[in-house]
């Protein structure tokens, strides 16, 4: 069992690499990696969103949207069980998001005021990251279970925080370089995560 | 149609492109090109979602309140994007399964939200609406360049029908699997990116 969560944290940290894999969350991945110290910030704050919202979703779908889902409510079980709620799904999850990031901006505010300070522009902004979205309709589609849920949301975070902190420290060695007029800035990024790309699919195949 | 609308229905297309000038929307640019069918599929999608999301929220931009303005626009813009959804699931179910998560993730798309939080909150709907369309047809251009480069040269076919012969159907072309996946996509524009701002010179950024 160890193994199993084991190597779903592997393959959605390294192999399957929400960044460089799926290219969700490209904006902020592109917008907010000229420094390490914010890439740093805003990786952490969508690991901890993406680690508390894929398993809140997943009780979401279980328990209230899926086709049968409702039969756990006493009394009306039986009828309620024909209902399928699945087309809202979209509206669900994107305020499960939108409510978590509200609540844990205000929970940092409240405990960790340093480090609300630090991360203080990024909390709001990631409500709409498509990272996060992405995250709970892949787990909706391969009917991932709560506690695989958990270990995929974490695996996720964590893979995009280790490429946006790697794109960013390539970005500040950058500024030294001698780059062609036309690709300054966004050109040569793209070309970066492109390399960055080919070097995580040497991750492909690993199995624990 | 008089100057203004017409600047504001094509400045998106080269000049202010929402992917390679205003650095919107790229997860799925990225995503859905591997073959022209699912990038066709996914620039109508969007700009039905775009056009309408901006005229609406343009329609009632003054009765909503600030403070709760995002949340307004986020109901709005997925109210269309599960009709959308929907929709692509009765009339092209295989290529709506094929295009995955990525009709959902229209909802965070930054075009959208970018174009309604940017545009469409201060200018009457007529001109929202061609702004919808505007960049959402900019969107489209990007898209449609990508999925041609990739599926040409990854797979030799356009649409689905074999343009090169590949050696694998007896022909002569060697497929270039590296365009299928996903560093091709991030070259491909980067390259594009590179050739508008060759043109547009004063598209260049200075660091």
């Amino acid at each position: 069992m160890i193994e199993h969560y084991l190597s779903l944290a592997v393959k959605s940290i390294f192999v399957e690499n929400m960044a460089l894999a799926f290219f969700l969350g490209m904006c902020s991945f592109l917008a907010c990696s000229r420094k390490v110290d914010t890439s740093l910030g805003l990786g952490l704050a969508v690991t901890f969103v993406l680690a508390v919202t894929c398993p809140l979703n997943n009780l979401i779908y279980n328990y209230l949207l899926k086709e049968g889902a409702l039969a756990w409510v006493p009394g009306l079980g039986p009828q309620l069980a024909e209902i399928d709620l699945s087309f809202l799904g979209f509206i669900s999850y994107i305020g499960t998001i939108a409510a978590v990031v509200q609540v844990v901006e205000m929970i940092i505010d409240r405990f960790a005021p340093a480090l609300y300070g630090a991360l203080g522009v990024f909390l709001p902004l990631i409500a709409v990251n498509c990272a996060i979205l992405g995250a709970s309709l892949f787990m909706v589609e391969r009917d991932y279970t709560f506690g695989e849920s958990a270990v995929f949301g974490f695996g996720s975070g964590a893979g995009f925080a280790l490429a946006i902190i790697a794109l960013a420290a390539i970005r500040e060695r950058m500024r030294y370089s001698n780059v062609p007029a036309g690709l300054r800035g966004l050109g040569i990024t793209f070309i970066i995560t492109g390399l960055m790309a080919i070097g995580f699919m040497a991750f492909s195949g690993i199995q624990l | 149609m008089d100057t203004k609308q017409k600047k504001i229905l094509l400045d998106p297309l080269l000049n202010t492109n929402p992917i390679a000038f205003q650095v919107l929307g790229i997860c799925s640019a990225l995503a859905v090109t591997t073959k022209m069918e699912t990038a066709l599929v996914m620039s109508a999608a969007l700009t039905a979602v775009l056009s309408l999301s901006n005229l609406f929220v343009s329609l009632i931009r003054n009765k909503i309140p600030t403070n709760v303005r995002i949340i307004v626009q986020l109901s709005i813009i997925a109210s269309l994007v599960i009709i959308t959804d929907q929709v692509l699931k009765a009339f092209v179910y295989d290529i709506s399964k094929q295009l995955s998560v990525f009709v959902g993730l229209i909802i965070t798309n930054c075009i959208v939200m970018g174009r309604a939080e940017g545009f469409a909150m201060q200018n009457p709907p007529l001109a929202s609406l061609l702004d919808g369309i505007g960049n959402a047809l900019g969107y489209d251009l990007i898209l449609l360049i990508t999925a041609f480069f990739r599926e040409l040269i990854g797979s030799g076919r356009l649409f689905g029908y074999p343009v090169l012969q590949t050696t694998s159907e007896n022909g002569w072309y060697i497929p270039n699997g590296l365009l299928i996946l996903s560093p091709g996509a991030f070259f491909i524009i980067g390259l594009l990116i590179w050739a508008l701002r060759t043109w547009k010179t004063e598209q260049q950024e200075a660091d």
